[in-house]
């Protein structure tokens, strides 16, 4: 079994963000960068494909500056075989992005092409769902968990009010949510085998996102709160504000 | 004229909530352009009769593609539909609910069209003929406005921000042909599991009730679950510490690396205001706080809190919303 995992470097979820003095993007200043976190996820299911088989190969991608290496051994160290890394401008998203894994993986065989279902800096959701489209493949999102046997996938996905089990025919692609793929520590040896594997470097085919940010704001800080009281004898006091006040019920 | 789409998802043979909110973001647009709204509906048996309601919140057409190939989502079969629709058109913007069929399909849409998508738009716009959205970027840390500039735009709007607004539109009802989607996609829905209970689901529901650690045992979020039956229409939510302990789904974290939600009310019972918890529900409309530590930062950003021990304040709470509801 061969997988294809797509990784992306992502400042960690505890960071503060800053934006930058140009109005629309991140100030990278003091920033901590971490795998994103719904791409351990993936990781951690193609990891543990390969160990259930006993054989295999892992591959992780990421479209990034030189940066993303580090994220990429990161993925090595947790098990992962060989790393690519596309260089190219890391603030590029959704279409842009797409086009230029879907480049990579083209040319590669492959039965799963797995993703994190979004990445936690833009928020977008989108990435694996269109290299799924680019490369006319199937796909299921959000995937808490999976089971492969001979070319056919049986992946559990969230919707609302339950969870769909998609089958799927392999080569596809499918995206990662929290689920049955906690992600391991890599060990010490992990980390010392991973300076040893092979990662490649190349040039990102970049295509156009069709989507321009145009300006980056702080959300509007909601109002502290207001203590409506002290212990079960404030409650009739909330039970007026939430109806006379705020009308919700 | 503008051709402005809305996707308006259907299961079962109904239009779901989230399809209404698209139609109302997709007429928001129109009315911006001076166009029209085009609103799809697929699905299986039962669709067109269905759909006939979208008129009422600004449809000028309505499509309806009905077919047993389509009766369950297929994100190759529907993508296939929509794009070949848009492209006919020339539609300029496509308008996606923000659900878990919405955001699976409109990114596939879009990058068959080879167009650009901006996903969980909170507030939407015209400006010189292009469509500009605003959407929140890490987990809310930030907000982006943003252009999309290919044709059709294609975006999904957040749940719970365009509450459906009735605004008659023509109505004008056709069949969508799509009689050359037999099936024989790579990807099948075999079953719907359906989580337990009848709650609606958290990032859909007007209000959540939401409990954390403070609840001490699994067991416990009975009281959870019984503030949320008092208050009708209301989903449980929960922390991640809890879904990690094993007492809750998955399905119910509210955060980071759960669901984000923007009920009108949400409850925080128990727990402590993580900076990954805030990012799930920070724009909610009303938060409600219940805490026994009064330096928990929840209370920095619920509108309302009450300091206490919540195993005796939220049975309180239910017997109150209780009496009051009748
Ligand atoms: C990468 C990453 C992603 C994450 N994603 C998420 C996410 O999606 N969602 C999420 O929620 N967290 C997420 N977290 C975890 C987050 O940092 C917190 O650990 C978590 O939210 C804490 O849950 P809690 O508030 O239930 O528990 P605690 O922080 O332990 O808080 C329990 C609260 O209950 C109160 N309490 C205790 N007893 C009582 C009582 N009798 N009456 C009233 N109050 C009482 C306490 O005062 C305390 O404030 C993430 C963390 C990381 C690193
Ligand atoms: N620059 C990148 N390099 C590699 N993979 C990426 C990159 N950006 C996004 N991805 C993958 O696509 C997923 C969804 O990203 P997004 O659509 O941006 O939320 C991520 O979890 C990654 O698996």
């Amino acid at each position: 079994m061969k997988s294809i995992v797509c990784i992306k470097r992502v400042p960690d979820t505890e960071t503060r963000i800053r934006i930058a003095g140009d109005g629309r993007s991140i100030d990278p200043a003091g920033v901590k960068y971490v795998l994103n976190p719904y791409d351990e996820f993936a990781v951690e299911a193609a990891v543990r494909q390969k160990e259930a088989a006993g054989s295999g190969e892992v591959t992780v991608v990421s479209m990034g500056g030189p940066e993303a290496a580090e994220t990429l051994r990161s993925a090595l160290a947790m098990g992962a075989d060989a790393a690519v890394l596309l260089r190219g401008d890391p603030a590029a998203q959704g279409l842009a992005v797409a086009a230029a894994l879907a480049a990579e993986l083209r040319g590669r065989d492959f039965d799963l092409a797995l993703f994190g279902m979004k990445a936690v800096d833009d928020d977008l959701q989108a990435v694996g769902a269109m290299v799924a489209e680019l490369l006319e493949l199937p796909s299921a999102t959000v995937v808490s968990d999976f089971e492969v046997s001979g070319g056919t996938v049986v992946a559990h996905r969230e919707i609302e009010g339950g969870t769909e089990v998609v089958e799927l025919k392999t080569p596809c692609v499918l995206t990662l949510t929290k689920g049955a793929y906690e992600p391991r520590y890599a060990s010490l040896k992990g980390i010392m085998a991973a300076k040893k594997k092979p990662l490649e470097e190349k040039t990102a085919e970049l295509g156009d996102s069709g989507v321009t940010t145009d300006e980056l704001s702080y959300p509007p800080e909601r109002q502290p709160g207001r203590i409506v009281g002290r212990g079960p004898d404030a409650v009739p006091e909330l039970v007026r504000l939430l109806r006379e006040e705020a009308k919700v019920i | 004229m503008p051709c402005i789409f809305a996707f308006a998802e259907a299961r079962d043979g109904e239009i779901r909530e989230v399809g209404l909110e698209a139609v109302t973001a997709a007429r928001q647009l129109a009315d911006g352009m001076g166009g029209t709204v085009c609103g799809v509906a697929l699905g299986g048996a039962g669709t067109t009769a269905e759909a006939k309601k979208l008129a009422t919140y600004g449809a000028d057409d309505i499509f309806v593609g009905e077919s047993g190939a389509l009766a369950t989502y297929s994100p190759e079969g529907y993508a296939s539909v929509l794009a070949r629709f848009l492209k006919a058109r020339g539609c300029d913007a496509a308008v996606f609910p923000a659900s878990a069929m919405g955001k699976d399909l409109a990114p596939r849409v879009a990058a068959r069209l080879g167009v650009g998508y901006a996903s969980e738009c909170t507030a939407v716009g015209v400006e010189g003929g292009r469509v500009v959205v605003t959407r929140p970027e890490y987990a809310g840390k930030v907000v982006a406005r943003a252009t999309i500039t290919g044709k059709p735009a294609v975006l999904s709007v957040r749940g719970n921000v365009f509450a459906p607004r009735e605004s008659p539109g023509a109505g004008r009802l056709q069949p969508l042909d799509v009689s050359a989607e037999g099936g024989g996609f790579g990807a099948i829905v075999r079953e719907i599991q359906a989580a337990a209970g009848e709650k609606p689901d958290v990032a859909e529901a007007p209000i959540v009730v939401a409990g954390g650690r403070g609840l001490r045992e699994p067991e416990n979020f009975k009281l959870i679950e019984d503030l949320a039956d008092a208050l009708g229409n209301a989903a449980v939510g929960a922390s991640r510490a809890v879904v990690d302990s094993g007492w809750r789904p998955h399905a119910e974290q509210v955060g980071q690396t759960g669901k984000t939600v923007s009920p009108q009310l949400y409850f925080a019972i128990g727990i402590s205001g993580a900076v990954q918890h805030l990012a799930g529900m920070r724009t909610a409309k009303y938060i409600v706080a219940i805490n026994k530590d009064p330096d928990a930062p929840i209370f920095k950003v619920a509108d309302f809190g009450i300091v206490g021990d919540l195993f005796e304040i939220v049975p309180r709470l239910t017997e109150e919303i209780r009496r009051i509801r009748g």
